[in-house]
């Protein structure tokens, strides 16, 4: 009597048994030109440089602990635990500038206070940026009088988040947005939107193509906007 | 409080002591006030201290704005073991704000005084480190005085976003 | 040296290293530094590791409050001014409310007294409980700041059943609460209550007795209870040092007479006493709200009187003098008779008091509030004197300076 064995069996061994081969020609060096390509991408997941660092940006923000007024009890909370910013990575709150890349204006900004908070977005280096929480330094807020000031008079602002205090699942979703942002950019993008090319701490080169184009761009975006 | 008669009985043992301290007394919705003579401020408040008025509990400032004299300074007492307020008024114009300082005998009035200092302009004579203390240091114009203009910014609206300057221009 | 016939030079050097005066440092500890709780500056004098000398700079959150109310018409003040002392906007309405209560002469329905003293205990479990979250994390116990926090988020979820916003709700209005608290509110407090004095013992399990907390707040602080009178310090800081004064039995207000509860109060007067204090301060607290929601009287929320309350909006339809005490209270706003009010109540750094001056019309004249946390700061000088640095930020850490009063 003869036993039929079916289903199972053997598994195909062959597609296994080419790959390896493969690889041991790839560590031997005797990969070449299309297959070397192929074996590239079916391997290795290929971005740009500045993608991925983008990407390692936007998910590790180091937040600057600096709270104000109302809205630092908010933004408190988010680092506690029902809105928890350690889901996304954000948790590592640095008390110094130098050491952080996100600063979260939390609260209403009065003009004693003004200057030592560009002070302090100075000394972040660079790649930054800035949340602006709240309603009083987005705009005036609750209290338009001579003794406050909108951040967006003194410092650049990448996201405004609205509310008076807003709630910390709104500055989540800012700082969400935010992290959209970086990761759609490629470059550090308030530069280009605030015409503040030439303020970069390394000079780019001066033949740079894309300084030239990027400087003649925003002199004609200016010229259109003043028409 | 000390009720209207108890009031009056204050005023009058003032007035024994020094004539023209007390200028008048309000008495409105149960709570006593002494207006007083400015230059008379600390004479005062130590007969008050005196009859168990120990605590200052606050020092603000009032511009009456258009009644002359304009400038007003409130001085709240309190006496814990009373259970007692009675609050001291003192008013002055614009032209001479000067005040003594109470802050040798209470010494909370000192940050209390700054502030009165800051926002109206008034200066106590006798204050150790009379100067600013919630406006820039350098900051002309005394802010919580009637006619000091609220101030503000034009809020940014996608209307108005290009013709309000940026910092950077 | 020419003069050799004294050369007792072991007897001069202590001398001159005391008065040398070039050896003392003066830093300043910025409006942003991790430790102090939120843009206070101090210019700290030291010899070493000891601090001589500690100069508070404020003003670096001065926003004009007061300057803003007189541009408001009264019902509009109430958000302005509750911004004030951010942890505590309840209380901060209350003095504002108080005070044009008085000046209007006007009686607050029962029901509306009890709602607010229940918000109003909330109110101040919440900044008790912030207060211990941040004042261990600067002490370095850091995980007393998620656990303080889980209980301020179930007392802001109440706040926000209760009027519909977390923080700076508006509730209290001229003449009672904007709203009926909805239904169940009253059971989800009831459960807070029944939680929270179990949560206060486990916070107290940590930290009362622990090593650390006791070897940096016991005796490091200590400021004489006379001094902090002649400072006009209140609250659970004069509290801590033995003297009972507190608002809430002295001069009651909004039917705090109607309720038992104790008041703690310390005996020497150092950190470790204020930390008692507030941590003791919680269960009364939820005593008092416990009480308040058993004795709860049915009737009005608000004032009948239709010219300083909105009419109900069903009788809009109906009755042509509620449209037009509707619309002249949200055009103009009901004026108030001329007058100066001081309306003093315990807010939870001490007395918190609103003099409002009005001047007949529909817009404050004046509107002071005369915040603890200023006064009290007075007093961090004489805290500070000759003890470490790591006193220094346990000091700025009990006396629970909020910069929104302090700068207003």
């Amino acid at each position: 009597m003869e036993i039929v064995r079916s289903g199972g069996g053997e598994p195909d061994r062959s597609d296994f048994r080419a790959s390896q081969l493969r690889a041991r020609d790839m560590l031997r060096g005797d990969l070449e030109g299309k297959d070397l390509g192929e074996y590239v991408e079916q391997r290795v997941l290929t971005t740009t440089v500045e993608q991925a660092l983008n990407w390692a940006r936007s998910n590790s923000l180091f937040p600057l602990t600096f709270g104000l007024a109302c809205c630092a009890i908010e933004f408190m909370s988010i680092v506690a635990s029902r809105v928890d910013v350690s889901r996304f990575g954000f948790e590592a709150l640095r008390a110094s500038p130098r050491q952080a890349d996100l600063i979260v204006l939390s609260g209403r900004v009065s003009i004693k206070m003004a200057p030592i908070i560009r002070r302090i977005y100075d000394q972040m280096l660079e790649p930054k940026w800035a949340i602006s929480m709240g309603a009083c330094c987005s705009s005036m807020g609750v209290f338009n009088n001579y003794a406050i000031v909108p951040a967006d008079k003194f410092m650049p602002i990448d996201v405004h988040v609205p509310g008076c205090p807003p709630r910390p699942e709104a500055l989540m979703h800012g700082v969400l947005r935010l992290r959209d942002m970086i990761q759609d950019k490629e470059e550090e993008g308030w530069r280009d939107r605030y015409g503040a090319r030439g303020t970069e701490e390394v000079a780019p080169p001066p033949d740079d193509p894309a300084v030239d184009a990027l400087r003649r761009a925003s002199q004609h975006s200016e010229a259109t906007k003043r028409a | 409080m000390p009720d209207a008669p108890g009031l009056e009985l204050l005023a009058q043992d003032l007035r024994r002591s020094d004539a023209e301290a007390v200028v008048d007394t309000v008495y409105f919705r149960d709570r006593a006030t002494l207006v007083v003579n400015p230059a008379r401020v600390r004479s005062v408040l130590a007969a008050l201290r005196d009859k168990g008025f120990r605590s200052l509990m606050s020092v603000h400032g009032v511009d009456y704005w258009p009644e002359e004299p304009r400038l007003g300074v409130h001085y709240e007492l309190l006496d814990m073991r009373e259970v007692d307020r009675i609050t001291v008024k003192a008013r002055v114009p614009t032209d001479a704000p000067a005040l003594p300082s109470v802050t040798p005998d209470w010494p909370t009035a000192d940050f209390h005084e700054r502030e009165v200092y800051d926002l109206f302009g008034v200066v106590f004579e006798g204050h150790p480190d009379l100067r600013r203390i919630l406006m820039p240091e350098d900051y002309e114009g005394h802010p919580q005085r009637r006619d000091f203009p609220v101030g503000g910014e034009p809020v940014h609206f996608t209307y108005n976003e290009y013709e309000t300057p940026r910092y950077w221009e | 040296m020419t003069d050799t016939t004294d050369l007792d030079i072991v007897d001069r050097v202590p001398a001159v290293g005391a008065e040398d005066t070039e050896e003392l440092l003066t830093i300043n500890m910025g409006p942003h530094h991790p430790a102090t709780h939120g843009v206070l500056r101090v210019m700290v004098t030291l010899d070493g590791e000891v601090v001589k000398d500690a100069k508070p700079v404020m003003g670096y959150l001065h926003t004009g409050i007061e300057k803003t109310a007189e541009d408001k018409s009264y019902w509009k003040v109430i958000p302005v001014v509750e911004r004030m002392d951010y942890l505590a906007y309840y209380f901060n309405a209350l003095a504002f409310i108080g005070a044009v209560e008085t000046l209007l002469d006007l009686d607050v329905p029962p029901r509306a007294q009890y709602l607010r003293v229940i918000h109003l205990e909330l109110n101040r479990i919440m900044s008790h409980l912030v207060w211990i979250g941040t004042a261990m994390l600067d002490l370095g116990a850091i995980s007393m700041f998620w656990y303080g926090f889980r209980e301020r988020e179930t007392i802001l979820d109440l706040f926000e059943y209760s009027s519909g916003q977390r923080m700076h709700t508006r509730y209290f209005q001229v003449g009672g609460v904007i709203e009926d608290i909805p239904t169940g509110w009253a059971a989800k407090v009831k459960k807070f209550c029944q939680e929270m004095p179990r949560r206060a013992d486990q916070y107290a399990a940590i930290l009362e007795k622990n090593e650390i907390l006791l070897r940096r707040l016991r005796d490091t602080g200590v400021v004489s209870e006379a001094r902090m009178l002649e400072l006009g310090v209140t609250g659970p800081l004069l509290r801590a040092a033995g003297n009972p004064w507190d608002l809430r039995k002295a001069q009651p207000y909004s039917s705090y007479d109607h309720f038992d509860f104790k008041i703690p109060i310390g005996t020497v007067g150092d950190n470790y006493d204020r930390f008692r204090v507030r941590h003791a301060e919680l269960y009364e607290s939820v005593k008092i709200i416990e009480q308040a929601l058993d004795g709860l009287p049915e009737g009005p929320y608000i004032t009948e009187d239709r010219k300083i309350a909105l009419p109900p909006r069903h009788e809009l339809a109906t009755s042509m003098e509620a449209l037009i005490h509707h619309f002249k209270l949200v055009t103009e706003g009901f004026r108030v008779p001329p007058g100066e009010i001081y309306y003093p109540i315990e807010g939870p750094r001490g007395e918190l008091g609103c003099f409002v001056r009005s001047d007949g019309s529909s817009k404050p004249a004046r509107v002071h509030m005369r915040d603890p946390s200023f006064t009290n700061l007075q007093m961090f000088p004489d805290m500070v004197r000759d003890g470490y640095i790591a006193d220094f930020i346990a000091a700025i850490a009990m006396l629970d300076p909020i910069v929104g009063g302090i700068d207003r």
